[in-house]
């Protein structure tokens, strides 16, 4: 168990309450027929006008990218909590639909867009639609023509600045010869009609035409980008607001036969749908792909490929160990402070208990990366203390001792505080019972005081557990997942699988969110399988304690 | 009414949850909204954190000139995957200034456009930094400065700049031996390894990463990993390693590589521009010379690197950061400006001829670097960083190089698309 974290996966500390705002606490004061006050007036229109407000500002973008569906949700999501605060109906109602919304919100949302993700090859290289990808392959392609002149270029409209049609005023350096250019063409202009600045060869001001300035003309940035004056040897194009280059754009995309020709080389790339990629016939890829959906590629990816499928297991049961490791050692740890504390005869417990929170009170984040260069064997802590030479993260074993450690040493004061809180239920009396039937300290521990407090914590216990089976931070912070074998980069000794799971969607060798997500949906259904049992034993244990 | 109180409490965090989940799951800084809601003539720059600060007085006078709107957004953390993330959204910036082996992967993504220089823009550029943002024949993006590795030596422990490794080493143990200095060199790997350090080593002792292609770019399908030279490259790295000189070790990570050597306790470091502020800020007298190749190998190539301004292709003011990116940022003043917020070598000729007579440590760098190879930019490179470190990270300690070397090779192999 861990302490508050930043980062990924931090966002749930178990045993804390969730940060959910404005559940219901207590409900069991309500009345059907409570009289309405001025202040619960006052508060509700003012939270339902902010919910509206909200619902608006949130309206905009959606409508902007033309996100009906979402927009449909909202109004319908905003009348029905209007419909369902304003009356005095459906009580129930009132206390279930936030928090259903909310676990809609935030757990069905998340893990229904993660499994449509595994379903795709989406990640770098596929990230958009296929026309994006024409897009960029076209714009790419696009040269400037060898030899051709570099015009000085000076933005222009008929008539009205903001409304009238784009033209641009051209000037050629050398030649002086000055031209206007619109999608229809390229014409030349006779010089006494035009003025031309002599320090920047741009023309300033000409007879018919207005005359932009750059503010102006960047204000219409997308049509300027967008024109494009067709010329013999390809079209001139605005560079920047201030010039403008002859260019031809190597690659056009043909929708009759779906492919991307070059007209240079004459090289043919046809779309491969299943792969997202324009392939042509040697086997070579352009480098721009689109998402689009792979079946269960995925799946069998992480079932077949050696490198994934072969450590699974293995990387699954030291996930297990390190899990049950971290809980159970802290557990075993902070009860055993806790009980130590419990005791009467115990002078000056504030003291100790300040102290023993400290390690929780620090950002663990930063813990980590501090015990991480306490372990490094040439100038860490550890080793220079006690005169040692292990290399501590260079072995598989001494590496999962150590990130043990410092998730003991990060966890036991949380159970400490747990522990001490349900030590404090346990009436002394029973205990004293026992000793008085002659048991030892120990059989009445064993008897008495450790089931019931495990009747308190194992709900605890649990959330624990299910935490650290996903303790990003305490993996990527330390080890990085490694020592890793010399012959598999991919697999390292203290790996978990969400640590795998987050180098493959965000590792230095290019995201894979696909196949992240796919591994993903493995974990989430372990970890679900793992606490529903857990949960119904801890039930079971209950009825028996009870 | 308590209840209902807090029943609308929750409809408003509700409320804002649904209009969260309709907006394609985006989660947008607040910054990008207000630039996506700009009119027009506006400028919208990202870069990191210290760039953003030098950027910043020449981004407003860019826009008081020509009468337009600049802001430039400090992006601290994943600034290309932000950006690329950003972009396929449509609520990147118009502009964004970052390393140039992010071309190959902005490219695949459809998220930067080529740009326009005239010959006689070129020509103000160094070479390598221009050939380092051209990819697939295309000018990528205007670089402004340029990095790579050297030696950097603490002259009171190792008064003499070593000729090859092997004299390096020699004298690093001597140093040892005297307990003058508790480590023989200051070259970070890590648990994971670091490729670009180890690189210049690699590179000497006859390995490569990718062949040439004909249009002289790199090409994806010629993987030197795991080839012969590789495995012979890593042999002779392993004799520098744990097992062998102790002159590489996984304990020296990129966290106490420099601290090492500002701490006198190694006299030998090969880092880059940015140890410099460092070793000054320590006192410490030091020089700098090329990294040391190994006896009778080839010449130590470091890899350069470029930092580069690029047009987003999704922007929404394109024609004004074409502006910006073309005509301002190839001006001198900048460049001397962005060395100032941090000092690595200009990529203009004028801009580092001005500023080299301040600083002799840039002219060094620069000498180091001149045999250097540019940093492959192309979306397989990606696929090399991770199991190549690993790899060398297992060979530094003691593991068969020819194994490892051949096991990541194939790894790498296939990754790459």
């Amino acid at each position: 168990m861990s302490a508050p974290l930043s980062g990924p996966g931090s966002t749930r500390t178990p045993g804390r309450e969730p940060a959910r705002p404005g559940l219901p606490r207590t409900s069991r004061t309500a009345r059907n027929h409570a009289p309405i006050t001025a202040t619960g007036l006052v508060v509700k229109v003012v939270l339902l006008g902010l919910v509206a407000g909200i619902a608006i500002w949130a309206a905009f973008p959606l409508i902007e990218a033309g996100h009906w569906i979402g927009l449909g949700v909202l109004v319908a999501t905003t009348a029905a909590l209007f419909y369902l605060y304003l009356g005095r109906r459906h009580i129930p109602a009132k206390y279930l639909v936030p928090g259903t919304l909310f676990l809609i919100a935030f757990q069905v949302l998340p893990v229904l867009f993660t499994a449509s993700t595994a379903f795709t090859n989406f990640g770098d290289g596929h990230r958009g639609s296929k026309d994006d990808a024409v897009v960029a392959i076209q714009t790419s392609s696009v040269k400037q023509v060898p030899g051709s002149t570099e015009y000085a270029l000076t933005i222009a409209t008929k008539g009205d600045p903001a409304t009238g049609d784009l033209v641009f005023l051209l000037s050629d350096p050398k030649t002086k010869q000055v031209f206007a250019g619109d999608a229809g063409g390229l014409r030349q202009l006779d010089a006494s009609d035009v003025t031309v600045s002599s320090l920047s060869g741009k023309i300033t001001a000409a007879d018919g035409y207005t005359v932009l300035n750059i503010g102006q003309a960047s204000g219409r940035s997308d049509a300027v980008t967008a024109l494009i004056v067709p010329t013999d040897d390809g079209a001139i194009r605005s560079n920047g607001l201030t010039r403008a280059y002859e260019g031809k754009a190597a690659r056009a995309y043909d929708a009759g036969c779906d492919c991307v020709k070059d007209s240079e080389t004459g090289k043919t790339w046809t779309a491969d749908e299943k792969v997202g990629s324009f392939v042509a016939a040697d086997g070579e890829r352009l480098t721009q792909g689109w998402k689009v959906n792979v079946g269960l590629k995925n799946f069998g990816a992480v079932l077949t490929d050696p490198n994934i499928s072969g450590p699974f297991f293995g990387t699954l049961a030291w996930n297990f160990a390190f899990a049950i490791g971290s809980t159970g050692f802290t557990f075993l740890l902070g009860m055993a402070i806790a009980l130590a504390l419990h005791s009467p005869r115990m002078r000056g417990t504030n003291f100790y208990r300040v102290l023993l929170i400290l390690p929780y009170a620090m950002p663990s984040f930063a813990m980590l990366l501090v015990w991480r260069d306490m372990f490094n064997t040439d100038f860490g802590l550890l080793n220079n203390l006690f005169g040692l030479d292990v290399d501590w993260f260079g072995g598989a074993w001494s590496a999962r001792i150590a990130v043990l450690l410092v998730q003991l040493w990060l966890g036991y004061p949380y159970m400490f505080l747990v522990a001490t809180g349900a030590l404090q239920a346990i009436p002394r009396e029973l205990t004293e019972a026992t000793s008085v039937d002659g048991a030892t300290p120990w059989q009445s521990f064993r008897a008495v005081t450790l089931p019931l407090l495990l009747v308190a914590l194992s709900p605890l216990l649990i959330a624990s557990f299910a935490y650290n089976f996903n303790n990003v931070n305490a993996i990527l912070f330390t080890t990085e997942g490694g020592p890793f074998a010399p012959d598999n980069p991919r697999n390292g000794a203290t790996d978990l699988l969400i640590t795998y799971t987050y180098r493959l969607a965000f590792g230095a060798q290019g995201a894979e969110y696909g196949l992240a997500a796919t591994v993903s949906i493995f974990i989430f259904a372990i970890v679900a399988t793992v606490s529903a049992i857990s949960f119904r034993r801890t039930r079971k244990q209950e009825e028996v304690y009870s | 009414m308590r209840i209902r109180t807090a029943g609308v409490v929750a409809v408003l965090g509700l409320a804002l949850a649904a209009s969260g989940c309709g907006d394609s799951g985006s989660d947008k800084p607040a910054a990008e909204q207000s630039a996506s809601k700009a009119t027009g003539g506006k400028l919208v720059i990202w870069a990191d954190d210290k760039r953003t600060a030098a950027l910043k007085p020449f981004a407003e006078e860019f826009g008081k000139e020509n009468g337009v709107t600049v802001e430039v957004q400090a992006v601290s953390k994943d600034l290309q995957t932000n950006f690329v993330t950003a972009s396929q959204q449509g609520s990147g910036p118009d502009a964004v200034v970052g390393a140039h082996d992010w071309i190959g992967n902005l490219v695949q993504n459809g998220a930067i456009d080529p740009v326009q220089l005239t010959a006689e823009q070129k020509a103000g550029f160094n070479e390598t930094a221009v050939k380092a943002v051209t990819f697939n024949g295309q000018l990528y993006g205007v670089p402004y400065a340029t990095e790579n590795l050297a030696l950097l030596r603490n002259t009171e422990l190792a008064p003499e700049a070593p000729k090859t490794i092997e004299d390096l080493v020699t004298a690093g143990k001597k140093l040892k031996a005297e307990k003058k200095a508790s480590e023989i060199l200051c070259l970070q790997s890590g648990q994971n390894g670091d490729a670009y350090h180890i690189y210049p080593l690699y590179s000497s002792a006859g390995g490569y990463l990718f062949g040439t292609a004909a249009n002289g770019d790199y090409d994806p399908k010629d993987l030197g990993v795991g080839k012969p030279e590789s495995i012979a490259a890593f042999q002779k790295i392993a004799k520098l390693g744990e097992k062998g000189d102790g002159a590489l070790k996984r304990s020296i990570t990129p966290e106490n590589s420099i601290s090492t050597f500002t701490g006198k306790k190694c006299a030998f470091l090969v880092s880059g521009p940015w140890a410099v502020a460092d070793a000054k800020k320590a006192g410490i007298k030091y020089d700098i010379s090329p990294v040391p190749g190994f006896a009778g190998g080839k010449e130590a190539q470091p890899f350069v690197g470029v930092q580069a301004f690029y047009v987003a292709a999704k922007g929404k003011n394109k024609a004004l950061a074409q502006e910006f990116v073309t005509n301002y940022v190839t001006k001198p003043e900048l460049a001397v400006a962005l060395y100032k917020a941090e000092p690595r070598p200009p990529a203009l000729t004028a801009a580092f001829d001005q500023v080299k007579g301040e600083d002799p440590d840039l002219a060094k760098f620069s000498e180091a670097g001149k045999n250097g190879q540019v940093l492959p930019a192309i979306p397989a490179m990606a696929a090399i960083w991770d199991p190549f470190g690993k790899a060398e990270a297992a060979v530094i300690g003691g593991a068969d190089p020819a194994k490892t070397i051949t096991a990541a090779g194939k790894t790498i192999q296939g990754q790459i698309k």
